[in-house]
């Protein structure tokens, strides 16, 4: 899978580009509106992450040359912007998602997923792990054939720990992603462990574990 | 009062005794002057008299002491009496057929002599009737009085409120300024120097504070902004640094203590930003808003957190509350109470939320007793020992609720409620 980073902040590029690496993706980094249009136009990328506020240029416009290019590209626009208009916008010349900075790398990590699996499985695979299997369609989940009942909020953490499998998830990341933004005040995150409690209970047959990795968050394993 | 008013009743005080004290005088004038005329008029009705007996002597020998026929009496005296007749006038009451009743006269007495006859001369001339006098002039004081009370009274609405003018149009707009909203006043252009000063100052001192103003927000909006990316690109560092590592749990905690700092940051930083793009407008879409059921989706999203509290919501409604505003806005403003009702809850008792059609209300029973209001709504109004909230929850519902007109109050009745009351509900 090839990713195109256009990112002007270097240090910002660094993080996402070693993060993406890792999880075995091609990707190319570039940092201003020229060479990301270059790019662009030669090369075909499966998920392009995007930062709209460019130095020479606005990002919005390489989504519309893109879009000209016919090309199916995923994208994901990054802004720091969080604003309202460019979210709108951004969705509307079709752009497939909107991360505004700052982010959890598992955020993005969840994102881009989300974004591949769309285009290339229009969602209809299952997700296999371990022995459990997921349909991300019916939200059914099965272990060893046998289905489970999970909750909403359940299923959102399963989710988002199997699209970060193997990496540290940590609390607030979780709980942003799973309670949205509004949650974040609320006195730590304790609440979450009652629900990862609840998770372990329903998971116990099966060849995955959630581990509590201390004070900072949770991992999942396969066993 | 107003200042018109204040300073035409200051003058009706002052003009009460001053007016009496004026008619108390003018009367005494006057009595003086007539009395002066009347003697005068007399001393010239005896040389008459004197001339007259010289050329008809019978009308020396009168008998007309009553004054029935004549308006003078001539009384023989002998030569003693002559030389130490004193001349007087005097007063006195005579019957007078016309108004049928006693009225005031003036009596002149003088000694004459003819010859070696010597005769003693009275004649009298009708008075001015000093009742009659004293009641006209008071009628018609009370009257110069009230046409003088209302005068003023008209001058001072006329001719002062034009003068006036330019200040009671400052007051009202300074009345109406908001900082947030008017960027300037408008003056009228006057000549009165005192009124060009205040307009000049008060011009100066609003473009000012409108300038501090708008550099304080742009500041508060542009260091948010510029955060951001530092704050990503740590976390993401330290997010990496916990996935490349294998640390020791002092480490790992240490990491932690970090990354919930960090996102703290992040959260007071974005709650800065939505203030900031609250109170510049930036939310413009306004549609009719469904407060009944947007509560029940906001309080389903907090299930979670309110069954870890051991908590519950309890919501009664007694009608349909529709309110025409922006959508997000309505749902950070719903939220950013229930969040405040939940964080601020005691512990397994429940949190009651009302609404009827143009108010709605939350109360829960809290740790804290009663909360000063002027400061409850400012910035980082942080509770005691509370130090994860950001302290902008309530300033940010606020800033929703003041850009709609809705009223936000607090109130303690042994449980801490909080109130919104919609204005204009259609």
């Amino acid at each position: 899978m090839k990713i195109l980073i256009i990112e002007d902040e270097p240090q910002m590029l660094e993080n996402m580009q070693e993060s993406l690496e890792r999880e075995e993706y091609t990707v190319t980094a570039v940092s201003d509106y020229r060479t990301a249009s270059e790019r662009i136009g030669v090369y075909d990328y499966d998920c392009v992450l995007l930062d709209i506020g460019l130095p020479d240029g606005n990002g919005l416009e390489l989504l519309k040359e893109l879009k000209k290019l016919g090309k199916s590209e995923g994208v994901i626009i990054v802004s720091a912007k969080d604003s309202l208009d460019d979210r709108l916008e951004g969705l509307y010349l079709g752009a497939d998602d909107y991360l505004s900075k700052p982010f959890h790398m598992a955020e993005l990590h969840a994102r881009v997923k989300a974004v591949l699996r769309r285009r290339y499985f229009e969602g209809n695979t299952r997700v296999e792990i371990g022995n459990v299997s997921i349909d991300p369609e019916s939200r059914s989940v099965k272990i060893a054939d046998a289905e489970i009942n999970l909750n909403r909020k359940e299923y959102a953490i399963l989710m988002y720990l199997i699209t970060n499998k193997t990496r540290l998830v940590t609390k607030t990341a979780l709980a942003e992603h799973v309670w949205g933004d509004h949650i974040d005040q609320a006195d730590s995150f304790d609440f979450i462990y009652s629900q990862i409690k609840n998770l372990r209970k329903k998971l116990k047959k099966a060849t995955i574990n959630i581990e509590a990795v201390y004070g900072v968050g949770y991992k999942l394993d396969i066993l | 009062m107003k200042l018109l008013n204040y300073t035409s009743r200051y003058l009706a005080i002052l003009l009460l005794p001053l007016i009496t004290v004026w008619a108390v005088l003018f009367y005494y004038a006057m009595l003086d002057e007539i009395y002066d005329s009347l003697d005068d008029g007399l001393e010239n009705q005896k040389l008459l008299m004197v001339e007259r007996a010289a050329i008809d002597p019978s009308i020396l020998l009168q008998d007309d002491p009553e004054f029935k026929k004549h308006v003078y009496n001539f009384t023989r005296i002998d030569k003693e009496t002559y030389r130490n007749f004193k001349e007087s006038y005097r007063d006195t009451l005579m019957f007078m057929l016309n108004e049928e009743d006693y009225e005031p006269v003036r009596i002149y007495e003088s000694a004459v002599t003819f010859g070696n006859d010597y005769y003693k001369l009275k004649i009298i001339t009708s008075m001015v009737e000093e009742d009659d006098l004293v009641q006209d002039l008071a009628i018609y004081i009370i009257a110069l009085y009230l046409v003088l009370v209302a005068s003023i009274l008209l001058l001072n609405n006329f001719l002062l409120r034009r003068i006036w003018k330019p200040f009671y149009s400052l007051i009202a707009q300074l009345r109406s300024f908001k900082i947030e909203k008017n960027t300037s006043i408008e003056t009228a252009p006057t000549n009165i120097e005192e009124f060009r000063i205040l307009n000049n100052t008060v011009d100066k001192l609003i473009r000012k504070s409108t300038d501090s103003y708008v550099a304080q927000k742009q500041f508060i909006e542009n260091a948010s902004h510029e955060l951001q990316t530092p704050l990503g690109i740590s976390i993401n560092k330290l997010e990496l640094f916990l996935e490349n590592n294998t640390l020791t749990e002092n480490q790992l905690a240490d990491i932690a203590t970090v990354l919930e700092n960090l996102g703290r940051l992040t959260r007071l930083n974005k709650s800065l930003l939505l203030l900031s793009k609250i109170e510049n407008h930036q939310f413009n879409d306004e549609e009719k808003v469904d407060f009944n059921s947007l509560t029940k989706t906001i309080v389903s999203d907090f299930e979670d957190l309110a069954e870890h509290k051991k908590m519950k919501f309890t919501i009664s409604s007694s009608g349909s509350l529709i309110y025409k505003m922006n959508e997000d806005l309505a749902i950070i403003l719903l939220t950013n109470l229930i969040k405040n009702a939940l964080v601020h809850g005691k512990r397994k008792h429940s949190v009651q939320i009302k609404i009827t059609k143009n108010k709605w209300q939350i109360s829960n029973l809290g740790k804290m007793k009663v909360i000063d209001e002027d400061t409850l709504f400012t910035r980082f109004r942080v509770s005691g020992n509370r130090n994860k909230s950001t302290g902008l929850g309530l300033a940010i519902a606020k800033a929703v609720a003041n850009k709609y007109g809705i009223d936000i109050h607090y109130s303690f009745e042994g449980l801490h409620i909080f109130s919104l009351r919609f204005a204009d509900v259609k």
